[in-house]
């Protein structure tokens, strides 16, 4: 299978425009004749299907939440970037891009990250006149922040909730939509197949959640904007719905999963603290912009810590060990998310952790409080300030800059992160991998398009903070409505696909079957306890560092847990009713298949790049040593149940040179 | 820690619910809805059909969570949602009482599980600022005061758990409804549609089913994200205005 990216013919800067101003259009009389779904109603899925119904599409949207509005989008904290340059500082649409592909580990397409930095100028236009109550200067004009990896401030905010209020902006433009007749809305649908027919995605099977019935659905073209696969982890930042199962599907229906190693470990998120847990939270990347890491220079101070003998506050400043900063003096705290993972992967490999289970780092305020606290203290006029006065006005400085995430970490922890430094460790939160698209964002099944987290195309082996929220929005808003135009131009003297169609009976007599097996199994073990047991294995073997010796256990692992799974699983209930044990049995299933492809994909990548890290190929100093002779591709795998097998697209740089990255 | 719960157990919406009694042994490190992760587990394991809850981000923002304990949406905690409330904040030997909203425009669909999609319309019938995508002008191009955003954002903060109207005992959705509508009429960008908005959402509540409001203040005391009453105040001003066929606010 050739794998044709069609990214067009020209100058870097000039192929989206005149792509854009000499694509196939549909005549809006047509339009009214097209109908296209949307499954999936998060950024990338709720502003796609805003936005062609806008256009005239009829469209029809998806999500087994109860409302569009849930999707895990919402959770997003620290913010949005654009390449405004609002603050002067030097950014542009260039810089923006070679940020991104430079955060990649140059394991990205030049030409989707061009584009995408082109329009996240629009993205910020669109939001604000939705309404988004972005953070403001006192002038009234849009406040920035800075985020790992980049020297300037681009990203644009709304306190630490950044995606619910730009998810919110979506849902009221789909609200809109839905309201005005153009979007035809169904919640608690999950998508369970993808309908193929002569080679076209033509519709979907979808399991009604409430009543347990499929039901059929059919359309010109297809679009999954499902999120990511991070809960094949179980324990990750994602929302305990978030799942693979659509665009797995889709992967069994001929797509391609592309680059499904790379999963990005965030660096600071609140450590696991027992065996119940059930996923994990973030703490947003912003605050390394004033937290500082650490962990005790001697091993005994940090034995003693995990034992309670000692606090973070009883070690002296010098002998404490702030690596990141002592380590990568150029970025210091704020080195990209995969560097500042792995460094606090290896202090705690040498003992140095924090927690009871030696798997946490400190991320420490004190130095911020005191810097802000005596500068608010100069504000005010007061000289000679004492400790206990300067504290005071630096933790009223802090709390107005964190306040949300510091009370968050109080709730779950229990401890006071004024007072104490806050310990975190690195946890899964996003997955860069997903479903191979070209530059249309279309898959290699004709008419079957990919958005947002769902499809793998910008962010190359690691995503730069505050980037996912724009690709989301770039890809709904305003690549998927343009290049979709591209398939359905062909389309406008198809007449309405007919449910009818044998592709669709088969579809859903084998999802049918499907879940008849799986209730029939009637084993002994619960669906969550496989999916634990999964992420375990995954985590183990297949997380922050990988060897080829471990990949090839964990291939097996998973296949024997995968044999363990279909002959012993219990799900109570039947399948005609509301059964949630039911729809997380069917997405645990899919995980397991992909669990397998994520080994292979690490195995055959002999390289480190990103938030991939094989142990076989590190440089002297333990960063990641990237092979960019044999591995500049996107390696796409397509699923066969005994060898899935992999094709591969060159990737082509003719504007960024390659370089070691380096952020020292 | 050793505790008693009684859920409301209730097979669909035609069937009758009633509290059922389980012990659960929990740890006070666990969130609450990890508490009953445990109960499922166990249920699951004595092949029964475990308790059916709404729950995904469990960070305290995507809403989805809504169970009534010991009497107050949310549970006990001030400004906390049910996934966000910990175990530590109960006592060994406990007797935790769980129930779904309850309100005659949130229809139970299974144990904790009801159906909200009636937020929904309320948000379909006017609860958005009609621009299409591509239509905006620069962003800086209108300032907005600080302070004038900040408001705009205390209201924009609500989840859309329902929690006001589960602690109504009108079940209005009065505060869901306010704070969209402040949202928006606070932004330069949404008051064009001001009028026509608040009219159309206050309709569409009502013919909802939702409750009046009688000023009780039960929404904004257990909001898990302290949206404030006054909210409520200044939709009915813009209501009030509305239907003068004033196109001003006072």
């Amino acid at each position: 299978m050739k794998l044709e990216s069609k990214v067009p013919e020209g100058p870097l800067a000039d192929k989206w425009t005149k792509y854009r101003s000499t694509m196939n259009l549909v005549a809006p009389n047509n339009k009214r004749r097209i109908d296209v779904i949307v499954v999936g109603t998060g950024l990338a899925g709720a502003s796609a299907a805003a936005t062609l119904g806008e256009l005239g599409y009829n469209v029809k949207a998806f999500t087994f939440h109860d409302s569009p509005r849930r999707a895990h989008s919402i959770a997003a904290q620290g913010g949005i970037n654009a390449a405004k340059n609002y603050q002067n500082d030097g950014d542009s649409v260039y810089r923006l891009f070679y940020d991104t592909i430079k955060g990649g580990d140059y394991r990205s397409r030049e030409a989707n990250v061009h584009r995408l930095a082109e329009v996240s100028r629009n993205i910020i236009d669109q939001c604000a006149a939705q309404g988004v109550p972005f953070a403001r200067e006192y002038g009234g004009l849009l406040a920035n922040r800075s985020f790992g990896g980049v020297q300037v401030s681009r990203t644009f905010y709304a306190r630490g909730q950044t995606g619910q209020q730009l998810l919110l902006g979506a849902y009221q433009a789909l609200s809109r939509q839905i309201s005005l007749g153009n979007v035809e809305m169904y919640n608690r649908h999950e998508m369970l197949d993808l309908v193929v027919v002569d080679g076209k995605a033509r519709g979907i099977i979808a399991r009604n959640l409430l009543t347990g019935k499929l039901e059929r659905f059919a359309a010109h073209s297809v679009v999954l904007a499902t999120g990511g696969y991070g809960n094949v982890f179980y324990l990750s930042t994602n929302a305990m719905g978030c799942n693979v199962t659509a665009a797995w599907k889709a992967v069994k229906k001929g797509a391609l999963m592309a680059n499904p190693c790379y999963t990005q470990i965030h660096p600071t998120c609140i450590p696991v603290s027992g065996d119940y847990q059930s996923k994990l939270t973030l703490m947003s990347e912003s605050l390394r912009n004033d937290g500082r890491v650490w962990v005790p220079k001697k091993k005994e101070d940090a034995q003693a810590i995990q034992q309670g003998k000692k606090k973070g506050i009883d070690i002296p400043e010098q002998e404490r060990d702030y690596y990141l900063e002592r380590r990568y003096p150029a970025f210091g705290n704020l080195v990209p998310r995969d560097v500042a993972s792995r460094a606090a992967k290896i202090a705690c490999d040498e003992g140095k952790g924090v927690s009871p289970t030696g798997l946490a780092v400190f991320l420490d305020f004190a130095s911020a409080i005191e810097r802000y606290g005596k500068s608010a203290a100069h504000s005010a006029g007061i000289h000679n300030p004492d400790k206990a006065m300067i504290t005071k006005l630096g933790e009223e400085v802090v709390a107005e800059k964190y306040g949300n995430l510091f009370e968050m970490y109080e709730k779950i922890t229990g401890e006071n992160p004024y007072k104490h430094p806050m310990k975190i460790y690195p946890a899964v939160h996003y997955t860069m991998g997903g479903l191979w698209v070209d530059y249309n964002l279309e898959t290699n099944v004709p008419g079957l398009f990919a958005l947002g987290e769902a499809n793998f195309s910008d962010h190359g082996a690691n995503r730069l903070g505050a980037s996912a929220l724009m690709q989301g929005l770039a890809d709904g808003y305003f690549v998927l409505p343009y290049t979709i135009g591209q398939f359905l131009s062909n389309e406008i003297r198809t007449p309405k696909i007919s449910t009818d169609l044998p592709e669709f009976a088969a579809a859903e007599k084998s999802t049918q079957d499907n879940l008849t097996k799986l209730i029939d199994i009637k084993g002994n073990q619960s669906v969550e306890s496989f999916h634990r047991r999964l992420g375990k294995i995954v985590w183990e073997y297949c997380g922050m560092s990988r060897s080829a010796e471990g990949l090839k256990k964990g291939r097996q692992l998973i296949r024997d847990l995968r044999k363990e799974f279909w002959s012993d699983v219990f799900v109570p209930g039947t399948a005609n009713e509301f059964n949630p044990e039911l729809e997380k049995a069917m997405r645990v299933a899919d995980f397991m298949e992909l669990g397998e492809v994520m080994m292979l994909d690490a195995l055959d990548r002999e390289e480190s790049c990103g938030g991939h890290f094989r142990e076989e190929h590190k440089s002297p100093e333990g960063e990641a040593a990237r092979n960019d002779e044999d591995y500049t591709y996107v390696a796409a795998w397509e699923w066969d149940e005994q060898d899935p097998k992999v094709h591969k697209e060159e990737l082509i740089f003719e504007n960024v040179e390659l370089k070691t990255r380096s952020y020292k | 820690m050793k505790l008693t719960l009684k859920v409301w157990r209730q097979q669909n919406n035609a069937s009758k619910g009633a509290l059922e009694s389980y012990q659960v042994e929990a740890n006070e490190h666990m969130s609450f809805l990890e508490m009953l992760d445990v109960l499922n587990q166990s249920l699951v394991e004595e092949k029964k059909v475990p308790v059916a809850f709404e729950h995904d981000c469990r960070e305290g923002i995507c809403g989805s969570c809504n169970m009534v304990i010991n009497g107050r949406p949310h549970g006990p905690n001030q400004g906390t949602t049910t996934c966000q409330l910990h175990m530590r904040y109960f006592k060994d030997g406990d007797t935790i009482v769980v129930e779904p909203w309850r309100a005659k425009a949130f229809p139970v669909i299974k144990d904790l599980v009801v159906d909200r999609s009636s937020l929904d319309r309320i948000i379909q019938s006017g609860g958005y600022i009609s621009v299409n995508t591509g239509q905006a002008q620069d962003a800086n191009a209108i300032a907005i005061e600080k302070d004038r955003a900040a408001h705009a954002f205390d209201a924009a903060a609500c989840i859309g758990c329902g929690a006001c109207v589960a602690a109504c005992p009108n079940g209005s959705a009065m505060l869901f409804t306010a704070a969209k509508v402040v949202h928006l009429g606070t932004m330069p960008q949404g008051e064009v549609e001001e009028s026509t908005r608040v009219q159309a959402m206050v309709n569409q509540m009502d013919e909802e089913g939702f409750g009046m409001c009688s000023n009780t203040g039960a929404c904004e005391a257990d909001c898990p994200k302290e949206i404030s009453l006054t909210n409520i105040a200044e939709m009915n001003r813009a209501y009030l205005a509305a239907s003068l066929g004033s196109q001003k606010k006072s």
